[in-house]
């Protein structure tokens, strides 16, 4: 096998295996369950970041967000009553339309992109692709605070509107 | 390896051309750390500090008038465009300012975070309309919805509230997911982020190309849930009338306005090369938007609810002037949205005074007599709808005019009948809102009054109404200012 092969192997097992989790994530009724897949499906995007080269990504999503993130979350559902939710609907009425909508948006979107294949017009333009350098995170922190470095700092902007957010919509008392 | 000189000519040049969005976010910090030291009494003086931040980012703006420039590699394009959505927005703030004093007092949620949030909401808002690279687009489109998707939520006891902005998050977070699937797919085809290098790269491709028509519907998919747009407009009602009364205002208004900057941006330079494709999608939106908004206002009894399909209706107008794509329409849409600004946060400056102790004020039967009761606000309520309906000589007239218009100078004539048609359905669920106001008893002696921050609002909101309807060559000068067509170019 050729190492294109093997990373072609690689990403549909990690895409798989990250649309599975997702899918378990909101289908099953217990919530711990549902934290578990989710771990499940954010290890699956870490995996791809690394079959795209991108090694610096891959250990901060498992940092952060397996390890992180997610021990919260867990945290959070040990302290909150969680009877509750399990004796709730699940789903409402309208489960079987949507089901059918969204699996007619999906053939739809395969169906575009296996015509897009056939047509070759799904090749990515030459010299964009991941490439495994020994730089790599010295590239990352060029693109951010280089190409990118509005958008970083519009990004504090953002998490500082979250910040406010959480603090005025979980205070009693402001 | 680029140096650290390099870098610093880059932020040199780069700093002057964010100067609006950098007032805007100082100000916002030092109310959060003002708002500390203040007494419940001196509350109010937080919207002092947000109206200064808003003056002075409106001084660097006017700085920028005339200026053509990217900055910061391509993240923003500052341009005429720009400066005239800049200045839409930061109106629209001001406004809601004004009108929001007395209501949080009411309320008693009257907090400094709530101008703070509406401060870095249109730091967002700006950043939309001159953003020029995908990443900034999205991050400050997130940045103005997460604002304000606190902000709908900012009446915390009440379940109305609650009701609206966890469905405000829900559906916007899901919209927005479509919408950054669709830049994946941009991305995916250029091979770069920045929206001139996917015009190229576009351009390059052949008509009817399967990938391009996929990142088209997405990409418009997630927009037109921003605008409210049929078949994603189901948010909007809840969240209108959930929403504190000065929030629905500044969210049917400014929210919608930098979500068409932001629409208008992405059709006008990256989809320049398949405008043909987009043209057809817009106007079949555009005809079921104004269908299902002008006859889902008409059973309402709920005033905000009823503004709330009414705005839906107004954006099937304003698309109808990105279907014509011409110098007229594309002015109409930017005049459009000006007189919309005025004229809707206008008559919610209206509904804003009804609201007291024990009444919320946003059924239809709170305004009956309002004439007996305060003719003053009677009357400025009847000249705010008749603006909304179209009916001369209002701003609201202008601007339907304009995009008729435009359609019919590219040929759409059908489109043109069939959207004058519509005003009908439209005069006749505003003037049901008059004919409570001046026809009917009075069922509440509570005469209603005017604060004085409340009268600047609706003085200043009268003004434009009725000055850029009677008088609008100034007003066409400054919508023709903003248009940016590729054909020109």
């Amino acid at each position: 096998m050729t190492p294109t092969q093997i990373s072609q192997i690689a990403f549909y097992f990690f895409a798989g295996l990250a649309v599975l989790g997702a899918i378990l994530t909101v289908t099953v009724r217990n919530v711990v369950h549902s934290a578990i897949f989710l771990i499940t499906s954010l290890l699956a995007t870490a995996g791809i970041f690394l079959t795209l080269g991108a090694q610096f990504l891959f250990a901060v999503q498992i940092i952060l967000y397996v390890g992180g993130i997610m021990v919260l979350f867990i945290f959070v559902i040990m302290l909150v009553n969680l009877d509750v939710a399990l004796h709730q609907l699940q789903f409402n009425r309208q489960k079987w339309v949507a089901g059918l909508l969204a699996l007619v948006l999906g053939s739809q979107l395969g169906v575009a992109i296996w015509f897009a294949r056939a047509k070759g017009s799904l090749d990515i333009p030459s010299g964009r692709t991941g490439t495994l350098s020994p730089q790599n995170v010295e590239q990352f922190g060029l693109a951010l605070f280089e190409k990118y470095a509005l958008p970083f700092e519009i990004a504090s902007v953002l998490l500082l509107v979250a910040l406010i957010g959480a603090v005025v919509m979980t205070k009693k008392r402001i | 390896m680029p140096s650290w000189s390099q870098f610093m000519d880059a932020l040199r040049q780069g700093l002057p051309l964010i100067k609006p969005q950098l007032q805007l976010t100082l100000f916002g910090i030092g109310i959060l750390l003002t708002d500390f030291f203040l007494e419940q009494r001196f509350k109010f003086l937080n919207a002092w500090v947000a109206m200064a931040g808003v003056a002075f980012s409106a001084v660097e703006l006017w700085r920028l008038r005339g200026v053509e420039a990217p900055g910061f590699n391509g993240s923003i394009q500052v341009d005429s465009f720009f400066v005239y959505f800049g200045f839409l927005f930061l109106a629209a703030t001001a406004l809601v300012i004004l009108i929001s004093v007395r209501y949080l007092e009411i309320e008693h949620e009257h907090h400094g975070e709530y101008y703070a949030l509406m401060l870095f909401a249109t730091v967002g808002m700006m950043f939309m309309a001159s953003g020029y690279d995908l990443v900034t687009l999205f991050i400050s489109l997130e940045t103005m919805a997460l604002s304000f998707y606190i902000l709908a939520g900012f009446l915390r006891n009440e379940r109305r509230s609650n009701e609206g902005a966890l469905k405000y998050l829900l559906l916007g977070a899901f919209s927005s997911g479509i919408l950054a699937y669709g830049f994946s797919v941009l991305y995916g085809l250029s091979g770069s982020t920045n929206l001139g290098d996917i015009a190229n790269a576009i351009a390059l491709r052949p008509a009817g190309d399967i990938l391009v028509l996929l990142a088209l519907v997405t990409v418009s998919a997630g927009l037109f849930f921003k605008i409210a747009a049929v078949p994603f407009h189901q948010w909007a009602p809840d969240v209108y009338e959930g929403a504190p009364t000065s929030i629905t205002a500044y969210v049917s208004v400014a929210s919608k306005a930098a979500s068409f900057a932001l629409l208008m941006r992405l059709f006008l330079v990256p989809f320049w090369p398949v405008r043909a494709n987009w043209e057809t999608l817009l106007g079949v939106i555009a005809v079921a938007t104004m269908t299902v908004g002008n006859f889902a206002a008409i059973t309402q009894t709920n005033i905000k609810r009823l503004l709330a399909y009414s705005s839906i209706a107004h954006v099937g107008y304003i698309l109808l002037g990105l279907v014509a794509l011409n110098d007229t329409g594309l002015k109409g849409v930017a005049f459009y949205l000006f007189a919309y600004t005025f004229m809707n946060i206008g008559a919610f400056a209206v509904i804003i005074l009804l609201r007291r102790k024990g009444l919320i004020g946003d059924e239809l039967e709170d305004m009956n007599g309002l004439i007996h009761r305060n003719p003053g606000a009677a009357v400025l309520m009847l000249i705010f709808l008749l603006s909304l309906a179209g009916i001369p000589p209002t701003a609201g007239f202008m601007g339907k005019w304009l995009i008729f218009w435009g359609l019919i100078q590219t040929g759409h004539y059908y489109l043109a009948v069939f959207a004058a048609l519509y005003i009908l359905p439209a005069a006749y669920y505003y003037l049901r809102i008059v004919v409570h106001m001046w026809m009917t008893d009075v069922t509440d002696p509570v005469r209603p009054t005017i604060s004085p921050a409340q009268w600047v609002a609706l003085v200043a909101a009268v003004t434009i109404v009725l000055g850029a309807g009677l008088y609008p060559e100034p007003f066409l000068r400054l919508a023709a200012y903003s248009v940016i067509l590729p054909l020109a170019r």
